[in-house]
């Protein structure tokens, strides 16, 4: 079995700039952190990055590295409205393909069958037609003849996600909660990179933890980044919490001087910023 | 017991949603919202599901009685089981409601939320809303991006519902030949002249409004005793 350990610096030299990337998590909620640092401190740009959007979406946005973002919502959840985010949209940083959030999971599911699109019952009726004129209609082939949206496969380049535990080999741990959606996002890509809290030896994942924690499969994922608080300031349950202190300061600070201040280091640097207080 | 406040009416008005839906899920968004749903679960719909606003179903004391993580939670929306009351930035006469941004879509004035779940919300169970400052800037002639989908452009749909819509003010259906909105009953202390001022399109107003209903001494006693001992209604909706 191959040993996919990498950095989150060798991740970022995988990833060209114009690709099509997925970010796990939800909101503010375990997102792939550290990962998303690493893209900040190269010359990644052009992406199109598609997520159920949080503070993922707002530094990318702020950096000036998105073309297009594919997302039902961006929200910093005990700060509904991502400041950063808002701030790039109304100055029409880059284009957006809204969708609902079931429409967005339907298009992870269909890139994850390797389906062109799947029927939902989403979107018709309301604007998110009108602003995705290449949305189209599937009729059903039975008796009751009803239209649904032909939700198009959301295919991604690349995938990153944040979970608790990982073994060398790209076997991922959720311990929280919550899965959200991230063995959809390594399922639906060609490519997907694993950062995780603590990486351990295989046997060691089921020795306190159920069969049902292992969400993503090895055979899914490209590489495996050993990250500890890699998710931070989201939440990362039960290994922590989200920093709502350090939140609160990303959401008041002007860019440029939250970027001078905690983005100008690598990973170390930050978390360092980070214990140095807010 | 003294009288009951404006936002306890609120409480009972959003409570009243879910009177007779049985065993579903009671979603609510915002505070007064789930307030309500609380209420309604330990009084008259004692069958009505609840979540800890994460990916635990949960008694109103906390309890955990199952799990909904998002995923399973979007699949229970489709498979209808489930009452929504979500917010609005802006709503129309046919219930159309805006959540995403204020002004031209491709570059707004001002961006919100995002469509967020309403579009699959609003044709697969019902969907009720809650506005806790009735104004002109809300209640809106045109919404400037449809996310919940309203009657005028649901042609149909088989599981299209908007059962009612909560203000601060009063509260509002669509039961009118045109599906338009009406007003159903007035919060004690409020005119229809006022309601009137307050919305900016032309609103049904029957001969007879009612008020909204008094809440009963043990509903009220829950309301200040066991889910809100602390008032912090009185921060969404005062007086």
């Amino acid at each position: 079995m191959s040993d996919k350990t990498m950095t989150a610096d060798e991740v970022v030299s995988r990833l060209r700039s114009g690709m099509t990337l997925g970010i796990g998590g939800w909101g503010s909620r375990r997102k792939p952190m550290a990962l998303v640092r690493a893209v900040l401190r190269s010359g990644l740009t052009d992406l199109t990055v598609v997520s159920y959007g949080g503070p993922d979406v707002g530094l990318l946005a702020a950096a000036g590295r998105i073309r297009e973002l594919v997302t039902a919502f961006v929200t910093l959840d005990s700060i509904p409205l991502e400041p950063h985010y808002r701030a790039a949209r109304e100055r029409g940083a880059f284009a957006l393909r809204e969708v609902d959030e079931a429409m967005f999971m339907w298009g992870l599911h269909a890139a994850a069958n390797r389906l062109p699109f799947l029927p939902v019952r989403a979107g018709l009726g309301s604007d998110v037609m009108r602003v995705n004129p290449g949305l189209r209609t599937v009729t059903s082939p039975y008796e009751d003849g009803e239209t649904f949206v032909a939700m198009p496969a959301l295919r991604l380049d690349a995938a990153l996600v944040h979970v608790n535990r990982a073994d060398r080999s790209g076997n991922g741990q959720y311990l929280g909660p919550d899965p959200y959606f991230d063995d959809l996002f390594c399922a639906a890509a060609d490519t997907a990179y694993l950062s995780c809290e603590r990486i351990v030896d295989t046997a060691e994942l089921t020795k306190a933890a159920p069969p049902q924690t292992l969400l993503i499969k090895r055979h899914t994922v490209t590489g495996v980044v050993e990250a500890p608080n890699g998710a931070h300031f989201t939440s990362c349950a039960p290994d922590y919490g989200r920093d709502e202190a350090f939140q609160k300061t990303y959401a008041t600070t002007p860019w440029p001087e939250f970027a001078a201040r905690f983005l100008a280091g690598d990973e170390q640097a930050y978390q360092s910023a980070v214990r140095e207080g807010t | 017991m003294t009288g009951a406040t404006r936002a306890e009416y609120c409480v009972i008005a959003c409570a009243e949603a879910w009177r007779g839906d049985g065993e579903v899920l009671a979603s609510p968004m915002g505070l007064i919202p789930s307030l309500g749903a609380r209420l309604a679960r330990l009084t008259f719909a004692p069958d009505l599901l609840l979540t800890d606003g994460e990916a635990m179903l949960v008694r109103p004391d906390g309890t955990p009685e199952g799990w909904l993580p998002y995923r399973q939670h979007l699949a229970l929306v489709t498979g209808g089981r489930r009452h929504v009351m979500m917010g609005a930035s802006q709503i129309d006469r046919f219930g159309n409601q805006n959540i995403s941004c204020i002004g031209d879509w491709e570059r707004p004035r001002r961006q919100l939320l995002g469509v967020r779940g309403a579009p699959v919300n609003t044709l697969n169970n019902p969907t009720s809303y809650w506005i806790p400052r009735h104004s002109r800037r809300v209640f809106v002639e045109r919404v400037d991006l449809v996310c919940g989908v309203g009657y005028d452009r649901a042609a149909g749909a088989r599981y299209h519902r908007v059962p009612r819509v909560v203000s601060d003010l009063g509260v509002f259906d669509f039961a009118t030949s045109d599906r338009s909105m009406r007003l159903a009953s007035l919060h004690p202390g409020v005119t229809v002249e006022q309601v009137r001022e307050a919305t900016g399109f032309e609103l049904a107003v029957p001969e007879e409004v009612p008020p909204t209903r008094e809440p009963t001494a043990r509903e009220l006693r829950l309301i200040r005793e066991v889910l809100d001992p602390a008032g912090t209604r009185a921060g969404e909706v005062a007086a």
